[in-house]
């Protein structure tokens, strides 16, 4: 394994933590910049997909023939061209790139037409004849549950459920049963989608040699690159796939996609350029998004509001595919013990097939749901105990470097810092509860990965690496996997390596997300690019400085590791004076060493906890979050106005602050749309047409997310404490400022007219609902009132480190009690 | 298919174009003339990532037949700069965080410009209410705001 670079001694940087033009900036802001569909080449022929009108039916036959007679058509894809299924994850092998027996959901696609242009394309998708055998659909997890036949897939543990799991981190009934208090809540988070401006968009084409070649709007271009292998039946080393610079991904351009695999097929069949580019209502049906999550929360707490137990319950609406699901339904309980000492946890998850577009990772994966429940029912909990929540919270947050009752490492954590800055800015302690009728202030907090610990095939590699080659011209051209999505991966690989060198970042090349020149990383999900890119970028840097300071210490007079390396220049420690450019020194040292390249890689750290399923959840580093939202709650319409959002994030060390608070507003932004008005939401046609299950809302208008107008200013701080195991110290950015939002809107609309909405979207009938039952002395709560009989397995029993547990499941739980 | 001959002024620039007649003037932006600047993001005029100038006022490129432009001047993002010099609203958004993944940017940009030359000194609500036709779901929004005040301060000092 490769130790992670540590953090310079530096204690003035010239690069970092200081506002800087993003190196793509200019390239996005003159319009430069080339998404997968601003690729054209010569010949280039448009592929078009044919989708199921049904939630669910047996292919009966497909007849493509008045299609391929068409003017213009130059090829007809069927299920029959694609034998081979492929998923993202290797326990989730069930998807074809075109139906081949069966639809699973309106929009599953099951033909494809390849033609001079997109019009005519469309044209022969209306002369593919398909007979369907409807089948039973199944609408919800309820209805999942209670008809395990038909089964939408003829794999998972039983009937139409996925995946079932139990885990149980020490005795949770009896902490229960010893509790002061125990509180009992369900929660219901509705699904939603990523919505990334860009729709997908793909083109591929043989490269002179006859190689493959896709360059597509993906976030996981490696990924791809193995399922394409699989699919085609042909070498990895046969293909290449280049991530375009994604317009926004979220998460939703982490599965590869039905569309790729076609045009990819379709490419090498005619030995011409396809491209394709889903339109916006298909990208509602690609989604992978955010999964429907059911809840329930038995919370012990001691007198002073301590945490003594919880018992986590999930039940997630999975969609029509395995996706990201297996790990989605991890994430719906593993890292609810990050934020706060829980002694003791048991978590219970299932997820279920239905007839609809598939769900997968969104910003947060997982685990904004539990999120959203454990801090709504925190503040039910300080509400009845007559505390201050933000003090609440304050008493319990977990110690840096603890373990969890899950075994899982906290290491460094800014959280209780967080909470003060965030009370401190919005003026809590004078206005929380004071602000008068329909106004109020609500707190929550959060935490979230700095990368999985884990790749999502299993194998003993690096997680990402990086190549560095510097020549004479001084130019520094750095190569990696990693994709850019918006987030500012390239800035930050440029800004790491300049750091590292002394040298401006605009000096420095990126050739990044190519899987035919630059060196495998992962992709960009779990928030994993700054620190396992950034840890391998500071190795290679780190092993260049060496060749070049061995190359110029005896011209400077000094020794090797004495050579600093700032401002374009490199010089002695113990005098400034011997100096030369940082060109004369690549220069030197090219013609002492030869060309002067390096490469660095990084893995993550072991995990402590060794049971089946720990390896979901651990990570080198947290980021944590603390979040107040003010709302004004109209208690006629029930509308809810968000005037003013405070949020603090615990970041390790900003790396370029512009990007750092452009990511946190961003993801506050996203939180908050969740929070009122997204949903990703289903309903049936009136019987004379079909009575089919469809997407309620697959439209850009009907689908809601805030505008400008929507949106409330947001005060961000950064709360910068370096963490070791983070290049400089940087922490993620991109996925834990969204996840205190949704709940501290909740919370927020409690303290502005006493109601309690369980459930997201917060939209103004749910409001005015409980408002309504207030009046009418009903308990002013809205959200789901049951929580169906899931037949959870018997859990894996781990003690928690304090318990005397060693990470292992403990096999005989009945004989040890006993003893 | 009819296909129609027209000219068309683009950036200053006179391009007589060839393109079946339901094209759009997205379509024929991108597609005939290259100008891949100008993003969809529906092409069904809710997002407003294809807002450009036409005659000065910003109008959504994938509602309006390229046929109805005749004579008319259509400005794009690839139009904003000076030859290498940016426009004062492309340096802030490129510096202040206004862009993320660039997708939205184009037409942000156009859209803001009609803003700064009709009001070189809006409040923060102007800005907010004239950019609410375009979608962003990177940035929050508040460093696009951010973007287009400083450069109208921008704007506003170049003038004497």
């Amino acid at each position: 394994m490769n130790a992670p670079e540590k953090p310079r001694q530096k204690t003035r940087f010239d690069t970092i933590g200081k506002p800087r033009r993003r190196v793509d900036g200019r390239a996005k802001a003159i319009g430069q910049l080339r998404f997968a569909d601003d690729l054209v080449l010569p010949r280039m022929l448009h592929a078009k997909l044919l989708r199921s009108p049904h939630p669910h039916a047996v292919i009966e036959s497909i007849d493509i023939s008045r299609a391929q007679a068409h003017p213009g058509v130059q090829l007809v894809l069927t299920g029959a061209a694609f034998p081979v299924p492929y998923g993202i994850m290797p326990v989730s092998q069930d998807e074809h790139p075109l139906a081949r027996e069966r639809v699973r959901f309106v929009g599953d696609p099951v033909a494809a037409v390849i033609a001079a242009d997109e019009h005519t394309a469309n044209e022969a998708l209306e002369l593919i004849e398909v007979k369907y055998r409807p089948l039973a659909t199944v609408a919800s997890p309820e209805e999942a549950l209670a008809n395990p036949e038909p089964r939408i897939h003829d794999y998972g543990e039983q009937g139409n459920i996925h995946r079932n799991q139990s885990y149980e981190f020490g005795d949770v009934e009896e902490a229960l049963a010893k509790s002061d208090h125990v509180f009992e809540d369900l929660f219901f988070y509705e699904g939603n989608t990523h919505l990334p401006m860009e729709q997908q968009a793909s083109l591929a084409s043989l490269e002179g040699d006859g190689k493959l070649l896709l360059s597509t709007s993906t976030q996981n271009p490696h990924y791809l690159h193995r399922q394409l292998a699989r699919v085609l039946q042909m070498p990895a080393a046969q293909i290449r796939v280049i991530a375009t610079p994604n317009g926004g991904g979220f998460g939703g351009k982490c599965d590869p996609g039905n569309h790729e695999f076609v045009v990819a097929k379709a490419a090498l069949m005619l030995g011409r350029p396809v491209k394709i580019c889903l339109t916006r209502e298909e990208v509602f049906y690609q989604h992978r998004g955010r999964h429907p999550v059911l809840m329930k929360f038995r919370t012990g707490v001691a007198k002073d509001g301590r945490l003594t137990a919880m018992h986590l319950q999930t039940l997630l609406d999975g969609g029509a595919y395995g996706s990201h699901g297996p790990a989605s339904t991890f994430y719906t309980g593993v890292l609810t013990p990050v934020t706060y000492e829980l002694p003791r946890f048991k978590f219970d998850a299932c997820r279920v097939f239905t007839n609809k577009p598939a769900c997968g990772p969104k910003r947060g994966h997982g685990t904004p749901q539990p999120r959203f429940g454990q801090e709504v029912q925190l503040d039910k909990i300080a509400e009845r105990l007559g505390l201050d929540p933000a003090e609440m919270h304050l008493a319990m947050v977990t110690k840096p470097d603890s373990l969890t009752a899950s075994w899982l490492r906290v290491g460094s954590t800014g959280l209780a810092q967080c909470i003060r800055k965030v009370v401190e800015m919005s003026g809590w302690k004078a206005r929380h509860g004071k602000l008068g009728p329909g106004r109020g202030l609500g707190i929550a907090c959060s935490t979230y990965m700095c990368g999985a610990g884990v790749s999502i095939y299993w194998n003993k590699l690096p997680h990402s690496a990086v190549q560095l080659l510097l020549d004479r011209s001084g130019q520094v051209t750095v190569y990696c996997g990693a994709t850019e999505l918006g987030q500012g991966s390239d800035d930050v690989l440029s800004a790491l390596v300049a750091e590292a060198l002394g040298i401006d970042p605009g000096n420095i090349r990126c050739v990044t997300g190519d899987t035919g020149i630059t060196p495998i990383d992962l992709g960009s999900y779990s928030s994993r690019v700054t620190i396992m890119m950034g840890n391998a970028a500071l190795q290679a840097a780190a092993r260049v400085r060496e060749q070049l300071a061995a190359a110029v210490a005896e011209q400077l007079n000094t020794l090797p590791e004495r050579v600093v390396f700032s401002q374009d220049r490199v010089y002695s420690a113990e005098a400034p004076g011997n100096t030369m450019s940082f060109i004369e020194a690549v220069a030197l040292a090219e013609a002492k060493f030869g060309t002067i390249a390096a490469v660095g890689s990084y893995s993550p750290p072991k995990a402590p906890g060794k049971y089946k399923g720990a390896g979901v959840g651990p990570s080198p580093a947290y980021s944590f979050s603390a979040c107040v939202v003010e709302t004004e709650v109209d208690p006629h319409t029930g509308w809810v106005t968000v005037p003013k959002i405070w949020i603090a994030h615990d970041i390790g060390q900003a790396l370029n602050p512009v990007l750092a608070r452009g990511q946190v507003i961003g993801g506050v932004y996203m939180g908050l749309s969740e929070a009122l008005m997204e949903e990703q939401a289903f309903r049936r046609l009136p019987p004379k047409l079909s009575s089919a299950l469809v997407h309620r809302n697959p439209s850009m208008l009907d689908y809601k997310s805030l505008t400008s107008l929507d949106m409330p200013d947001v005060e961000v701080a950064l709360i910068e404490d370096p963490d070791p195991n983070c290049p400089y110290g940087a922490k993620e950015v991109g996925q834990g400022p969204l996840l205190p939002v949704m709940p501290a809107v909740a919370n927020a609309i409690h303290d502005a007219v006493g109601v309690r909405i369980d459930e997201i979207p917060i939209t103004p009938d749910k409001v005015l609902r409980a408002l309504e039952k207030k009046a009418k002395g009903e308990v002013p709560r809205v959200g789901p009132e049951s929580f169906p009989a899931v037949p959870y397995p018997q859990p894996i029993f781990v003690l928690p480190p304090w318990e005397g547990g060693d990470g292992n499941e403990v096999k005989d739980r009945e004989g040890r009690k006993a003893a | 298919m009819n296909r129609v001959r027209m000219k068309l002024r683009v950036n200053g620039e006179e391009h007589e174009v060839l393109f079946h007649s339901y094209k759009t003037l997205l379509e024929v932006l991108r597609e005939e003339l290259g100008l891949t600047g100008t993003k969809h993001g529906c092409e069904l005029g809710e997002c407003g990532a294809c807002a450009v100038l036409v005659d000065g006022a910003p109008l959504l490129s994938c509602l309006e037949l390229a046929l109805e432009c005749e004579g008319r001047e259509v400005q794009t993002v690839e139009g904003l700069a000076n030859g290498k010099e940016l426009h004062p609203l492309q340096a802030a958004f490129a510096d202040l965080g206004g862009s993320q993944c660039g997708y939205c940017t184009s037409g942000m940009l156009m859209t803001a410009k009609a803003l700064l030359d009709r009001e070189p000194a809006p409040t923060r609500e102007r800005i907010k209410e004239a950019l609410s036709g375009n979608l962003c779901r990177c940035t929050g929004y508040q460093q696009i705001w951010e973007s287009v005040e400083a450069a109208a301060r921008a704007l506003r000092e170049a003038k004497p």
